[in-house]
């Protein structure tokens, strides 16, 4: 089956001559010369595939050209060169009318600042996507008390935007996003204005609805924390260009550039690594008594493991087949250092 | 010289206006006073302009473009400019919307008269309705305040409207209304289009900048001429001059609001699949919809400020009997009609703010009659008291004061105004007039004669070298240009008297409004209480200023220079009160750690923190007092607006002279803008606020 999202070679240059200057540079890209002639590099040459229901998450400084990547994706602005394949149709190509009807149909996107319409309540916010659609007043309403209900906002439907918290208001913007049923969602710094404590709460909050839901996610986010805990897959950017593309466990364990290893040397280790990540092959010897799961994350099963003194059978949790052992020594590493 | 010395003048821009003033003292006082001297005056080698501008306007009118138009009376084709004929229709159609909005008010079944001939009503007597009965307006009023705002609001309006109908100004009111109602969605629809696209094309947004900056700073007469050529007298007149002035704050208002909406509600509007009108309409506008309908507010205020200036044109209403008792020096009259522009300039205000903050309830499920209960309310009243008008119609003998109470029979308070006006009068007669000498004599004299005698290169330097200092040579020589302009016309001799009223208001306004904000506006009850001060007298329209001071001191300097003061105070001193609350907290708090006395935190931190803002205020006084001085012609003053003012009776050149001289206005306050701009903006750099 194709990716639903797919790029390829997406260069996103903004200046006068960016076009000319791209065509004679012939695809190697250098930042500081553009720079030198007027022109700031957004995106430098990302490739990259996301599956349908994965959530692929983009994380980068200020800067970093991450932002402009997602623009790029749901072509709020348009790529300078490369082909954006969504569902194996190049979005670059399409016109404006393809284009509305394929941000209706197929796309929804949560912004950093909640943007939601200061004019219109949150019943009317949410119903918005669905009325310039041309559903009718009624169904809409119907659908959006439905989305109300699912962010757990019941009961402030007719409250404006200005008389939320942040947090709510970004539940807000959520149901807003899904409220046409999108397959693709798009999520630009959802929680990065919102305090610690109701970031996290937001985060579970995410990950339940996408358990529900399982769309196809493309997340924007500066916090390499929120990454390591949300993603499948993590693109890690620095002056547009992706420095690293994996999962959060081969990112701890093999950072790619110095860059990456910055972000990744404080992660506590045991609190992002599943089990699978360090894993030996099968072993005879492994204890009868015990098992864990290759997805189990390792601080949530170290005690379990260090307590048996054992080597213990890793299976996997869809069919409870055995995939490998564990050795507690290598937890002890994870845990301790080495 | 020594180069240490040198560098500290280009560092110090106080040394600079130093050496700036010395150099203009030098040369003030060295060049001779002689008509062949260039220094001293430049020739008006542009005195062709204001002719040059009316041929223009003759040959649009009666030459250009000729186009054959079937003349039904004669029965056959004639030649006529296209362009006459477009104005000739902009006129009729305005003044067929006023007249269907006065008539339906006013006039009962003579509303048929405007749509079919008028012999129709005749022959067919059997149709006839009575017009609307001020009661049934007064209980209109109540109804809508309290729809829109509850019950205060009701009552303002119903009481307004009360007081408007008993003390006899129902017609004059509601003649005023229906060009408000008439000129308000055009300067909306104009306003607005022309925002929009402003904002979509930022070419358009850069020429439309300097056309609205003059727009903006033209006094209102000088449009007054030129629009009486084009477009002859009538209501029609006044509301095209209406629209001039109003339409620009709508623009700017418009451009404004779409500006600051976040580029991420843009997005998002069109992640939701928005198709183009579906942005335009459904996003953009309503998140502007604050700034849009503050706009609307401001089109309103304009309007009414404009009533009176619109009679000399031909516009009938409350502005055209303010006029005729202020000519007549009926002051007491004069106030009431100036009352009752208030009161509706109130009202409008009002309803307006709260239409803009009323909602929408989407799960309220009401019945016909519930939703509608205040219109069935409103209608049942229009029958009652139309049928209780008419019936008492035989009870009184000439004049059915259930209709409407003429201006003659309604209550007045005239004679106590009068009264109290020549107790004034005779009580103070000796001070007033003793302080108008000693001004007029001592400080008006005396600055208008420097003003006058000072040398057109003398002038130039000064404003030059200032806008140099505190810009770049780019902006010195926009300040030069546009002065080179007013030099070169034969009447720079009145500019200067302008500039002398002008610059002694601004002056005194922004001291006034300086010393107002930094008392009151210093705690944060003290500044709400103020500004909603200045919100009060800011839908004063301007001419009511010059009631009062006519009769305190006459018709001199002083009367204009007095009101042209008060209303340009307040702009400055809502400006310094707003500079002051932009001045951060924790300075505030640095301050009382550091153990500064009131005053030191005043001098140190509050008004270099606010400094800016509040040159922004004062570039607001010197347009305001510009617009007063030029206003004061009205009551005879001998600057340029006496002759913009004269220019109403003068046919052969009025149009060229009065365009070209509101210009002149127009330069002046814009030359203004410049350099204080400039000076505000760097200073916001330097404190890094910007």
């Amino acid at each position: 089956m194709s990716p639903t999202i797919s790029c390829d070679s997406v260069y996103k240059i903004f200046g006068a001559n960016a076009n000319k200057l791209l065509a004679d540079s012939n695809g190697s890209v250098d930042a500081k010369q553009f720079q030198e002639a007027g022109c700031i590099v957004g995106v430098n040459n990302a490739s990259f595939d996301v599956e349908k229901g994965e959530m692929l998450v983009v994380m980068g400084l200020s800067g970093s050209g991450k932002s402009t990547l997602l623009r790029c994706i749901s072509r709020l602005t348009d790529a300078t060169a490369g082909k954006i394949l969504v569902d194996g149709e190049d979005i670059c190509l399409m016109n404006n009318k393809q284009l509305v009807e394929l941000r209706r149909e197929k796309m929804g996107m949560v912004f950093q600042n909640f943007a939601l319409l200061p004019h219109k309540t949150v019943i009317e916010n949410i119903a918005f996507p669905l009325q310039v659609k041309g559903v009718s007043t009624e169904n809409s309403m119907y659908k959006a008390l439905e989305m109300v209900e699912l962010v757990g906002l019941k009961g402030r439907e007719n409250y404006f935007p200005r008389e939320l918290s942040g947090g709510q208001q970004q539940r807000v913007g959520i149901a807003r996003s899904l409220a046409v049923e999108p397959d693709i969602w798009f999520l630009d710094e959802p929680f990065s204005a919102l305090d610690p404590l109701i970031r996290k709460e937001m985060q579970d909050e995410f990950l339940r609805l996408q358990g529900v839901l399982n769309k196809t996610i493309m997340f924007v986010t500066h916090d390499f924390d929120e990454a390591l805990r949300l993603a499948d897959r993590i693109a890690i950017m620095k002056d547009g260009i992706i420095e690293q593309l994996d999962t959060p466990g081969n990112i701890v364990l093999n950072p790619a550039t110095d860059y990456v290893k910055k972000f990744t040397e404080d992660v506590p280790r045991e609190k992002v690594l599943k089990i699978e990540s360090i894993m030996d092959p099968k072993d005879t010897n492994a204890s009868e008594n015990l098992k864990v799961s290759k997805d189990d994350i390792i601080e949530s099963v170290a005690e379990k493991i260090l307590n048996s003194k054992e080597i213990i059978k890793v299976i996997d949790p869809k069919d409870s087949s055995e995939v490998g052992s564990i050795n507690p020594s290598k937890v002890i590493k994870v845990l301790f250092g080495g | 010289m020594d180069k240490n010395y040198l560098e500290t003048i280009r560092n110090s821009k106080p040394a600079q206006f130093g050496i700036l003033i010395l150099i203009f003292l030098i040369l003030y006082f060295l060049i001779p006073q002689s008509e062949n001297n260039y220094l001293w005056r430049l020739p008006s080698v542009l005195k062709g302009i204001p002719l040059a501008i009316n041929n223009v306007i003759f040959n649009a009118l009666y030459e250009w473009f000729p186009l054959k138009v079937w003349d039904p009376v004669f029965e056959m084709y004639e030649e006529k400019a296209a362009f006459r004929e477009f104005t000739k229709a902009v006129s009729q159609g305005l003044l067929f919307l006023i007249t269907v909005v006065r008539e339906l008010l006013l006039g009962g079944d003579k509303i048929i008269d405007v749509f079919v001939s008028d012999s129709w009503l005749k022959e067919n007597d059997w149709l006839s309705w009575p017009a609307l009965p001020w009661t049934a307006t007064t209980v209109g009023a109540f109804l809508l305040g309290y729809q829109l705002n509850g019950i205060r609001l009701g009552l303002l309006g119903g009481i307004g409207a009360l007081y408007i109908s008993v003390f006899g100004n129902y017609v004059p009111s509601i003649q005023t209304l229906s060009f408000v109602l008439i000129t308000t969605p055009i300067c909306f629809v104009l306003g607005l289009s022309f925002g929009i696209w402003g904002y979509l094309d930022k070419k358009v947004e850069t020429a439309l900048q300097p056309v609205l900056n003059v727009m903006q700073t033209m006094p209102q007469f000088a449009y007054l001429v030129p629009i009486i050529a084009l477009f002859g007298l009538g209501d029609h007149a006044g509301s095209i001059a209406t629209i001039i002035i109003a339409t620009p704050p709508m623009i700017r208002n418009t451009i404004l609001g779409l500006k600051r909406i976040s580029p991420e509600v843009v997005e998002a509007g069109l992640m939701s699949g928005c198709t183009k009108p579906q942005l335009l309409f459904k996003v953009l506008i309503p998140a502007a919809r604050r700034d849009i309908l503050n706009g609307v507010n401001t089109v309103i205020m304009q309007c009414l400020a404009m009533v009176v200036i619109a009679s000399f044109v031909g516009a009938k209403g409350l502005g055209l009997n303010l006029k005729i008792a202020l000519n007549s020096l009926k002051i007491g009259k004069a106030a009431e009609a100036g009352l009752c522009i208030v009161i509706i300039a109130v009202i409008l205000d009002r309803f307006t703010k709260a239409w803009a903050d009323k909602q929408k309830d989407y799960f309220e499920n009401l019945t016909f009659f519930q939703r509608y209960k205040l219109l069935i309310i409103f209608a049942i009243s229009v029958v009652i008291f139309s049928i209780i008008a008419f019936i008492s119609g035989g009870y009184f003998d000439k004049i059915n004061y259930l209709y409407v109470i003429p201006i003659e029979k309604g209550l007045t308070i005239a004679h106590y105004i009068d009264g109290a006006v020549d107790w004034v009068w005779e009580t103070f007669f000796y001070s007033l007039n003793s302080f108008n000498k000693f001004l007029l004599t001592q400080v008006l004299g005396p600055m208008k004669h420097a003003y006058l005698g000072m040398p057109v290169i003398a002038t130039f330097t000064l404003a030059m070298g200032a806008a140099y200092i505190v810009g770049n040579a780019r902006t010195a020589l926009i300040v030069g240009g546009m002065l080179l302009f007013i030099a070169l016309s034969e009447y720079w001799d009145r500019a200067l008297i302008t500039m002398y009223m002008g610059s002694f208001a601004v002056i005194m306004a922004s001291l006034n409004g300086i010393i107002l904000g930094s008392i009151f506006g210093r705690t944060e009850r003290g500044g709400r209480i103020l500004l909603s001060f200045c919100d009060f007298f800011e839908t004063f329209p301007s001419f009511v200023y010059l009631i009062p001071v006519i009769f305190l001191f006459n018709i001199t300097d002083t009367s204009v220079l007095i009101a042209a003061i008060v209303y340009a105070t307040v702009p400055a001193t809502r400006y310094t009160v707003w500079g002051l609350k932009s001045v951060p907290l924790s300075l505030h708090e640095a301050g009382t750690m550091s153990g500064v006395s009131a005053f030191q935190r005043w001098t140190n931190i509050e008004i270099p923190i606010a400094f800016p803002t509040v040159m922004l205020g004062v570039n607001q006084t010197v347009v305001f007092s510009l617009q007063m001085v030029i206003l004061g012609a009205l009551i005879g003053t001998e600057d340029l607006g006496q002759i913009i003012f004269g220019a109403l009776s003068r046919t052969k050149d009025g149009a060229g002279v009065a365009l070209t001289l509101g210009i002149f206005v127009s330069l002046i306050a814009i030359c203004v803008d410049v350099i204080v701009r400039n000076w505000a903006e760097e200073r916001k750099k330097a404190l890094g606020l910007a």
